[in-house]
């Protein structure tokens, strides 16, 4: 899963996405999950972090990340995913 | 570098909630680098904002409608251009470039220059002949029909399924949802328009634009694509922004390589979401929205002027990207004096 090349993303969590002229807004926990998918990470490592840094369980985690990621696909803001 | 003075008539000064472009091509003129440029507005209402845009149209002239004849129109250009010696003129309606078009050896004879599309270009993309003008050009177009009575739209069944768009051969717009809106639409757009009404299949997508000019040898001088973020309800953009996309700019060069357009345009597409782009409209002239171009580092409306003149022009390969335009409403307070003149005189 790769996030589209040219979306350019912001420390305040301001997404802009030029080829289609959309814009969103990210919260602090967004933004974080979002730089480790452009860093390519796979989910268990993301998941490994967030586990261990915030008070969720890895199943509930999976839940809301696939979530996330079902929107940003939406928002067609994901180049390859399956 | 010392700015050559010039004289620019523009029409299209009716600046309000469905603007004309005469004012932000008149905008972009005024800021050009290469002319001093005197504006003179011509306009066809007493209450075109424009006319009282003092900052922007230094001198204007009222003018009659190019329904009232082709004659009393250019009869009038040449009693403005005994005054201001006019340069280039730039029309910016759509109802009144036939009557420029076919008058501009006229206006070559009283020293005028203009940069219009050919008669076969502004006819051929014509909304009524769009389904040829795909064909022709291999461009994914929408099918349509124009339709010249209100009967027609009782055998529409066949060809279209609902929703479909009811279009003017000029302006507006409506997507109908049955037969009953589909007539209620007819009535309004030929009360205003006239025939033919054009009847087109409609696409889901989101509507972009590409504001482009064309030299006239198949060489595409600048382009700029735009989404539309704010929509109002007669469907202008009330906010824009300027986009990255290669497929938009590809489908603009190989209409202009393949048409050798001539002049300004505006391409009026549907990106699906498969990102596939339909054309579904050419407007032969710059859009409201150029100044965005303008903001995003093409001034068209200069490269425009420069083209009317015979001048060789560069043609620009970059524009921003996510550059904005927000539109708004002023009021400007201004005395029945003026008003008076323009009513009375004719000239403002």
């Amino acid at each position: 899963m790769k996030l589209k090349k040219n979306i350019a993303i912001s420390e305040t969590g301001f997404i802009f996405d030029p080829t289609t002229g959309d814009s969103f807004t990210l919260n602090p926990v967004g933004i974080e999950i979002l730089e480790m998918i452009k860093q390519s990470k796979p989910f268990v490592d993301i998941s490994s972090v967030f586990t261990s840094k915030y008070d969720v369980d890895p199943s509930s985690f999976e839940r809301y990340y696939y979530d996330f990621v079902a929107t940003l696909k939406q928002m067609q803001l994901i180049e390859d995913y399956e | 570098m010392n700015k050559r003075n010039l004289t620019v008539a523009i029409s299209g000064l009716n600046n309000i909630d469905s603007p004309g472009p005469g004012i932000p091509v008149a905008r972009g003129i005024k800021e050009s680098k290469l002319f001093e440029t005197r504006i003179i507005g011509l306009a066809y209402e007493n209450l075109e904002p424009g006319a009282y845009m003092h900052e922007l149209v230094d001198k204007s002239y009222k003018v009659p409608y190019p329904s009232d004849g082709v004659d009393s129109l250019m009869e009038r250009i040449r009693y403005i251009n005994n005054i201001e010696k006019i340069d280039v003129l730039i029309p910016n309606f759509d109802a009144e470039l036939y009557a420029f078009m076919r008058s501009a050896d006229l206006l070559k004879s009283m020293g005028i220059h203009t940069f219009l599309p050919t008669l076969k270009q502004f006819e051929e993309r014509h909304k009524a002949n769009l389904p040829e003008f795909g064909k022709k050009y291999d461009v994914k177009v929408p099918f349509s029909k124009p339709i010249a009575s209100i009967a027609e739209i009782e055998d529409l069944n066949d060809d279209f399924d609902f929703p479909y768009v009811v279009k003017g051969k000029f302006y507006d717009a409506h997507i109908a949802y049955d037969k009953e809106q589909a007539r209620m639409y007819f009535h309004k757009i030929s009360a205003k328009w006239g025939l033919p009404i054009i009847i087109q299949e409609f696409v889901k997508g989101t509507e972009v634009n590409v504001v482009a000019l064309g030299d006239g040898k198949g060489n595409t001088i600048g382009a700029v694509p735009m989404r539309k973020q704010y929509i109002t309800d007669k469907g202008k953009a009330w906010g824009g922004i300027t986009l990255d996309d290669q497929n938009m700019l590809d489908l603009t060069h190989k209409l202009i390589g393949s048409t050798h357009w001539r002049g300004g345009m505006e391409l009026e597409l549907i990106k699906t979401s498969k990102n596939e782009l339909y054309l579904i409209e050419i407007n032969p002239r710059l859009p409201a929205w150029v100044y965005l171009a303008v903001g995003a580092g093409q001034n068209l409306p200069e490269a425009l002027v420069q083209l009317a003149l015979g001048q060789e022009v560069q043609s620009f390969n970059t524009y921003d990207i996510g550059k904005m335009f927000i539109r708004y409403s002023y009021d400007m307070i201004r005395n029945i004096s003026d008003f008076e003149k323009l009513s009375t005189l004719g000239e403002l």
